[in-house]
């Protein structure tokens, strides 16, 4: 007992928590989820059907769901982990055999009341999963090649799985949210860059393979790559997307068109406006104003959670937050890169902005593990 | 128990702060990209926005609309009422189809063409299901209007001509852009790519193409990804194209027309005075209106085939043998080369001797001692062959030149025929023969090689009458505006040579035993004068000329004799000048003069003239034709709608 009234010391109980909510966070959220009413409202003509009142329904919940997670101790969340890690496999594993197909691939769960994808959830299951690990984890061990194989075959297994749907944009982000956290633990440096040109070397080799005697894939396999490499080769398939995305940015300008005055938009050139390219509308309506602008509020989030997640002395929340805070920023950034044409087309949300119910979710919950972390962090 | 987990996080704040650069160093580049779309290349995104969404969409104008002399219309743009189906909007196209078949016509075969064309085509594109609908049907569908979802009615010009038959030789007909019109132009006009829209295929429409079709006007709509319109940005309007007023007087015309129907006949009357084309007339004709829609294959045969070729325009293409309506030229050739006198004669045997070949005259026992007056009025062709013979083929033609035969006159209709005046170069080059003297003789009286058109003999009669170089006129103003018109030069001809034929002429229709005294007008004011022509489109053997020459009514149509009159009236101040052929006609006194007389009289006198106008023998016969056929009321111009 004397234990824990040290270890607690100085944490907040009962209602003090709301005092101690990170409030900063909260409010940038909510700024963030407006951006994204706004947009789905001038997506729809004017209207907040179909898509605003919904998003605005959603967001509620997921900010009761982010204050029920976050006043819960963050004990409770690092006891909870591997089963959360466990939860999400069998349920990635219930979706290949029973999912519905949504987008040409196998991702989602019919709950009944929510359509739930459980590769999203299982992108915040696996952070938890590391950062207790790496809680658990001496830290003379962590750069053990042993010790770092064992994170390494976790964050494999979903992503495998979720490359099976086949959902890309997923599995980059499953790898990328398990590799910041086994970066913030602070694994040899040497093993990312290992990593990183290994990778470039297979890639590499397989490309440099083609038309050679030895070959490793099918001419119609480098076709496809090609193709989603530069999406120019496809204009009026793969490369329509792209090209209409890249107008409607630039028409936008420096000031923007004016809300409800983007012609793309309103004129259904943009393809799935109010989900993967809702960037594209605010960027014509908007301009560079209006996008840098939103840029700015997803980096604010982003050092907010860093900032939180340095200061707190607790590993397990340090890391959580980090991890957490990694994926919501590769959210943005693959989302913004591939509507600006930096990168091939994957299907990655614009987080809190794109309609989607099932992601706002998890992502608020998310939330609420920071918060969480922040509220109970040792003083 | 668990371990407390209080380390230090040091490293976590050392890393995190390396993450926090590597996502810094992210954001910038995303900064960056955002940067060089939107502020360094928008403009070219910004065009490149525009293009997509803004169409440009052609209105054809309104076309020209063509008028009489008087401004009544002959051409003109009706509305067109159709009804359009929209797939999206219909819950059902069949049981909509099937309503507005209890509405209008719309036989089952028809709603499968539309239910078809509705499934090729885009669920927002308007289907037309019927054209041409009467202004009863279009209210019956707009008043059924609620219980017809995604059915409307619209309105569109088409081309209608209210004369029919009358002016389908002169005006033409439209019709919609074939592949050939589109190919012969080498830059062709948008507007041609429109579906449905018109261009004139034939006569004046075709000929003043040009001026009749107009500016396009345009409207910008912006449409969607879909290629859905969704709203007009901005729309000029075409410019309409422009009026023309004909020469052609439509009342006289529409009697020309029915005055020799049942004949394969041409008319033309002139203006004496300014060359303008009162009358040019051929019938039969057909329904210009026929063709705007598209001709049905069987109307169309019936057309090609008929032996009467009711499609050709006989008075301006059709060439003749003139006969003796040519006889006026070789006794001006002669007189102005001073081979004959005006009182010399020739004595006319009813033949004429040449070697051993015997040239005949029309009257088996010749004329006796004839001068130029008589040979006129008596149409003496031994006259003529010794005239011609002395004066020359070659000064035959050039005075036949000079009065309008053998010249292509410029008229906007198509194909125009040049006749044909005959050289001795141009049998040798055409022929590969030498010219004989007896080329000549035959010319002498119209026959032979010589070919003029129904047009050419009128302006013949006009230059005669006037003594001026008349050229023909089709237009009279464009937009309102009178078409310049030089005053016509004076005919190189001495006006002693011209007062002799002119007596001639009178006294072919006045004089005692003139060959068209039956067909005179007696009032003083407005006497005619002319000359009968009966040409002859076979050869009599002198087998045949010793048994008797049949007579036409023994032959078969095609073989009889082409009838042919010329005149022009008043002989003192003449005002309107004349030419009438009536194919396989028979005698040109008895086929095409009365004709000529009837179209000179209403010319003259207006639809009803007096009985006083006609010989006294003659009133009887028009007395009880009036009375049998009582003249039918002028009904007033139906109203046609201007442009919408």
């Amino acid at each position: 007992m004397t234990f824990l009234d040290q270890a607690d010391r100085g944490i907040p109980t009962g209602l003090a928590k709301v005092l101690h909510l990170n409030w900063a966070l909260t409010l940038l959220l909510a700024t963030v989820a407006s951006v994204g009413f706004l947009m789905l409202y001038s997506v729809a003509g004017g209207s907040f059907e179909p898509w605003a009142k919904a998003q605005m329904i959603r967001f509620g919940l997921g900010l009761a769901a982010m204050f029920i997670v976050g006043f819960i101790h963050i004990r409770f969340w690092r006891g909870i982990a591997p089963i959360a890690y466990a939860a999400g496999i069998v349920l990635l594993i219930i979706v290949e055999f029973f999912g519905s197909i949504g987008m040409g691939a196998q991702r989602w769960i019919d709950l009944g009341f929510i359509m739930l994808q459980p590769s999203e959830l299982m992108k915040i299951a696996l952070v938890m999963m590391l950062a207790l690990y790496y809680d658990w984890l001496p830290r003379e061990k962590v750069s053990r090649p042993l010790w770092v194989a064992l994170p390494l075959v976790l964050t494999l297994i979903p992503t495998a799985m979720v490359l099976q749907q086949p959902d890309l944009g997923t599995a980059i982000l499953i790898v990328a949210s398990g590799g910041v956290v086994m970066f913030l633990a602070g694994v040899s440096l040497w093993y990312f860059i290992a990593a990183v040109s290994g990778g470039v070397g297979l890639v590499s080799l397989v490309m440099m393979s083609r038309g050679e005697s030895w070959q490793i894939l099918k001419d119609y396999q480098y076709k496809r790559i090609e193709t989603f490499l530069d999406p120019s080769l496809d204009p009026l398939g793969s490369g329509y997307h792209i090209t209409q995305s890249k107008i409607a940015l630039g028409s936008g300008g420096l000031s923007g068109r004016g809300f409800m005055e983007g012609t793309q938009t309103r004129l259904n050139f943009l393809p799935e406006k109010h989900t993967d390219f809702i960037f594209t509308t605010l960027a014509e309506e908007f301009g560079f104003v209006g996008s840098i602008s939103l840029l700015m509020l997803y980096l604010l989030v982003v050092v907010f959670c860093l900032v939180s997640a340095m200061r707190n002395r607790d590993r397990f929340g340090a890391l959580l937050t980090g991890g957490i805070a990694a994926t919501f920023f590769f959210f943005f950034a693959v989302n913004m890169a591939m509507v600006m044409g930096l990168i091939p087309v994957v299907g990655v949300p614009l987080p809190l902005v794109s309609y989607g119910g099932s992601a706002m979710l998890v992502l608020m919950a998310a939330f609420g593990l920071v918060q969480s972390a922040h509220i109970h962090r040792p003083r | 128990m668990r371990r407390p987990s209080q380390t230090t996080p040091t490293y976590v704040t050392r890393r995190g702060l390396m993450l926090l650069g590597l996502k810094l160093g992210v954001v910038g580049g995303l900064g960056y990209r955002m940067r060089q779309l939107q502020v360094e290349q928008a403009d070219t995104f910004r065009l490149l926005a525009e293009e997509n969404r803004v169409n440009i969409r052609l209105l054809p104008p309104a076309r020209g609309l063509i008028f009489d002399r008087n401004g009544k219309p002959i051409a003109v743009n009706q509305q067109n009422y159709r009804v359009t189906v929209v797939r999206e909007q219909t819950d059902n196209p069949e049981e909509t189809l099937h309503k507005l078949s209890r509405l209008i016509p719309l036989p089952p075969d028809r709603q499968e063409k539309v239910l078809k064309e509705m499934r090729q085509r885009s669920a927002f594109v308007p289907v037309t299901v019927t054209e041409h609908l009467s202004w009863e049907e279009i209210a019956r569908v707009a008043a059924n209007a609620p219980a017809l979802p995604g059915v409307t009615t619209e309105v569109g010009l088409t081309r209608h001509y209210p004369e029919l038959e009358n002016f389908a030789h002169i005006v033409g007909y439209v019709g919609p852009v074939s592949e050939r019109d589109l190919n012969r132009v080498e830059d062709p006009d948008p507007l041609l790519q429109i579906p449905d829209f018109q261009i004139g295929k034939t006569g004046i429409e075709q000929r003043v193409e040009g001026g009749l079709r107009g500016g396009a006007g345009n409207s910008r709509i912006e449409v969607n990804a879909a290629g859905r319109v969704m709203r007009e940005l901005e729309r000029t309007e075409g410019i309409a194209g422009q009026d023309l007023h004909l020469t052609i007087d439509k009342e006289l015309q529409a009697y020309a027309l029915k005055r020799m129907a049942g004949q394969s006949s041409a008319a033309v009357v002139l203006d004496v005075k300014t060359g303008e084309i009162i009358v040019s007339a051929s019938a039969p004709s057909f329904d210009p209106n026929a063709f705007v829609f598209g001709i049905s294959t069987g109307n169309w045969n019936e057309l090609l085939n008929d032996p009467y070729r009711p499609l050709s325009n006989k008075a301006v293409s059709g060439a003749y043998p003139p006969g003796s309506t040519f006889k006026m030229v070789v006794a001006l050739a002669a007189l102005e080369a001073g081979v004959v006198g005006p009182g010399e004669t020739v004595y006319c045997p009813g033949h004429y001797q040449l070697g051993r070949r015997r040239f005949h005259c029309w009257k088996r026992g010749g004329h006796g001692h004839t001068d130029l007056n008589e040979s006129l009025k008596f149409s003496c062709d031994v006259y003529y062959y010794d005239v011609a013979r002395r004066v020359g083929i070659e000064k035959i033609t050039a005075m036949a030149n000079r009065l309008g035969i053998g010249i292509k006159h410029d008229l906007p209709l198509p194909a125009i025929s040049e006749g044909l005046t005959p050289t001795k170069a141009w049998k040798r080059r055409v022929h590969d023969e030498d010219w004989l003297v007896g080329d000549t003789l035959n010319s002498g009286i119209g026959q032979g090689f010589m070919l003029a058109s129904p047009l050419q003999l009128a302006v013949m009669t006009a230059r005669i009458a006037s003594g001026r170089e008349i050229t023909p006129r089709l237009i009279r103003a464009v937009e309102g505006q009178p078409t310049a018109k030089p005053p016509p030069a004076e005919l190189d001809i001495s006006e002693q040579s011209l007062g002799l034929v002119r007596r001639g002429m009178f006294d072919v229709v006045n004089g005692r035993r003139g060959t068209a005294r039956r067909s005179r007008i007696v009032d003083p004011e407005n006497r005619m004068a002319g000359k009968t022509g009966t040409s002859q489109v076979r050869i009599i053997t002198p087998e045949e000329r010793a048994r008797g020459v049949f007579k036409n009514k023994d032959l078969p149509w095609e073989r009889r004799d082409h009838a042919l009159f010329v005149s022009y009236a008043p002989y003192t101040d003449p005002r309107y000048a004349m030419a009438v052929i009536v194919e396989h006609g028979g005698g040109g006194s008895v086929a095409a003069a009365p004709i000529a007389r009837d179209i000179m009289l209403r010319c003259l006198y207006g639809p009803v003239p007096p009985l006083e106008a006609y010989p006294a023998e003659e009133r009887d016969k028009i007395e009880a034709l009036r009375a049998a056929e009582p003249p039918v009321e002028e009904t007033p111009p139906p109203s046609t709608s201007d442009r919408a």
